[in-house]
């Protein structure tokens, strides 16, 4: 199990800083939406994360320590990433990238045995990707890639899971199956999920708790209803979204209307 | 899914995996049989028998044939021929793991000793080498060409580094630049070398002819502490196929792992540039060829590419030397001239992604 704590975290490339200020905790067991405008940060977020750039000020600590201190080997079996939809080498097979999850795991002198086998097909199972385990992943679709993706994180057997926008490529009925997973495993096994999310829709189905970026810092944080708000959302996404409550589960929802061409934010 | 399309992991093997392990047993073998062939044809024909029987007695601790053959033969066989076929062995292994290593480092299918540098510094500290007064000269060539290329990848690991990071678009671009200033003083040196040009460019086009066993002494230790090395890596190497953020987010550290691979890379290059000059195209397409035939996997890439490696350059070597005999054909004319249709051929025959 694994806790992810900022504080006071400002984050950005060389000197430039794009996010500042930045708290949240993300308790085992709890999935947590990240959502806000292109170019807010999102990405940022998950880069500072898993350690990919530094952090400028504040404290990153995963279960309580610092990520600067901990190994990348050691924050690998920590946490593990779902990227956005990477150009993967083509050569090779999608069981033979799932089975890279399981690198942080294994020393220089081991090699994959019957556990490292035994664990990528469970993994595939899951994340139905195990019908074409033996093709090469050149000739996958975006889809198919995506779920690939999320069977290598399961692989690394990590108590957090942060994912880049893990339905940006998928049509609706694979949105739901994706995000369904992860709401599964994210309660069966107590993860840690920190999901960046394009779809506000889907964030406020499926995320127990929303961080709603805007203009380098922290909007609104909360419970779907507490951060969807139409003041909230006309503010960061313009006056044509208004929140509504869904018909089933009374959840928020965003509907917009057209702007008639009047649609257009000032710039910043 | 139906367990009658389930893929068969039976003893945790990947089913590929075992294609891949049969590969490698069959090029041991078929390693075996080349280097007695190559022994066995030359100037004096030895029959195949009598060979084999004269290699399995120089094998230490091996004293299950009874001498038949005349000392001269045995001579031939051990002392002449047999440094000679090892040494291209080891340097066909040598620069087709490091073309590997290269290529995956750099995620460039060109990528090769000649890419970053290596084998520009490798000529030019030979060819000061054969620059020096008479005596000096033959002493000094490998151990010249050997710190040239040490020297080469130093300076430009240092030119492309920014920061803590090594970016490998900036290491390219900077051993294509400091290689063509490499390549053009070799040049310069090469045309005002007077009546030792011919010494010279016979070395640039690679030659085994002067192959004794110190030669296989002194080079073996290289390649082998390097191969050992990479062979080690390959897992990682695998890893970082996908791209550097998100082999960190697997647990690599890249730039260790960067610095580790061009070291031993380089180190293996230059133990095999150094004593036989400049052989192309053997660290550029034998990965390849594996790639198509047997898949990207490392693990299986590398080893398998050490042992085509060798095959190919023992035949090369031999095709060198016998085909216009007494006369001997560089055998960097000898891989290009035979490897490239080879290779063109698996290419159209493939017609897949092979990176």
């Amino acid at each position: 199990m694994t806790t992810i704590e900022t504080r006071q975290v400002s984050l950005g490339y060389g000197h430039k800083t794009v996010l500042r200020d930045i708290s949240f905790n993300i308790a085992p067991g709890e999935m947590v939406g990240l959502i806000g405008p292109n170019g807010c940060g999102k990405s940022t977020v998950i880069k500072a994360l898993s350690r990919i750039i530094p952090h400028q000020k504040g404290n990153i600590r995963l279960d309580g320590k610092d990520v600067n201190a901990i190994p990348r080997s050691e924050l690998a079996r920590r946490l593990a990433v779902v990227p956005q939809i990477p150009l993967l080498p083509s050569a090779f097979t999608a069981f033979e990238i799932v089975l890279m999850g399981r690198n942080p795991h294994l020393g220089l002198f081991q090699r994959e045995g019957p556990k490292e086998m035994a664990l990528t097909w469970q993994a595939m199972a899951l994340t139905g990707t195990q019908s074409f385990a033996e093709r090469r992943v050149g000739e996958l679709s975006g889809g198919e890639i995506q779920c690939l993706l999320i069977a290598r994180a399961l692989v690394q057997e990590t108590g957090a899971i942060l994912l880049d926008e893990p339905t940006a490529n998928l049509d609706i009925g694979r949105q739901i199956e994706v995000l369904d997973l992860m709401k599964q495993l994210c309660a069966e096994k107590r993860l840690a999920v920190l999901a960046a999310l394009h779809d506000l829709n889907l964030a406020a189905q499926y995320c127990d708790r929303l961080i709603l970026l805007n203009e380098g810092r922290v909007h609104a944080e909360g419970t779907p209803q507490e951060v969807i708000t139409t003041h909230n959302i006309q503010e960061v996404y313009g006056p044509q979204n208004c929140v509504y409550a869904h018909p089933v589960n009374g959840l928020p929802t965003v509907l917009l209307t057209t702007g008639n061409g009047k649609s257009r934010r000032p710039e910043a | 899914m139906s367990p009658a399309n389930k893929p068969n992991t039976m003893n945790g093997l990947y089913p590929h995996w075992r294609h891949r392990i049969y590969a490698i047993l069959s090029l041991l073998f078929l390693l075996v049989i080349v280097v007695v062939l190559a022994t066995a044809i030359g100037s004096v024909d030895i029959p195949f028998a009598t060979t084999f029987a004269i290699l399995l007695d120089g094998l230490p601790f091996v004293e299950v044939v009874t001498p038949t053959w005349p000392d001269a033969l045995a001579t031939i066989v051990l002392d002449i021929r047999l440094p000679r076929i090892i040494l291209a062995g080891i340097v066909g292994a040598a620069l087709a793991i490091a073309g590997a290593t290269y290529q995956g480092l750099f995620r460039n299918p060109l990528a090769d000793p000649y890419l970053i540098g290596v084998a520009q510094g490798a000529a030019l500290g030979a060819v000061i080498g054969f620059l020096l007064p008479h005596g000096l000269s033959f002493a000094s060539v490998p151990l010249l060409a050997f710190l040239g290329a040490l020297f080469s990848t130093v300076v430009v690991y240092n030119l492309a580094r920014v920061g803590k990071t090594l970016p490998m678009t900036t290491l390219i671009l900077a051993g294509v630049a400091l290689g063509a200033l490499l390549g053009s003083l070799v040049s310069y040196l090469i045309i005002s070398s007077g009546d030792k040009i011919h010494g010279i460019m016979f070395w640039m086009m690679g030659s085994l002819s002067l192959s004794q066993w110190a030669e296989v002494g002194v080079a073996l230790p290289y390649v082998l502490a390097g191969t050992v090395v990479i062979l080690l890596f390959a897992r990682p190497l695998n890893v970082m196929q996908l791209d550097e953020e998100q082999a960190q987010q697997l647990g690599i550290n890249v730039e260790r792992l960067k610095i580790i691979l061009l070291a031993a890379a380089t180190l293996i290059t230059a133990a095999a540039v150094s004593f036989v000059g400049i052989i192309g195209f053997v660290g550029i397409i034998t990965p390849h060829a594996v790639r198509m035939l047997w898949g990207a996997d490392y693990r299986f890439l590398l080893p398998l590419s050490v042992l085509t490696g060798a095959i190919f350059l023992i035949l090369a070597d031999l095709a060198a030397r016998t085909v216009l005999a007494p006369v001997e054909i560089p055998i960097g004319v000898i891989t290009a001239l035979f490897g490239a249709p080879f290779f063109l051929y698996l290419l159209r025959r493939r017609k897949k992604a092979v990176f």
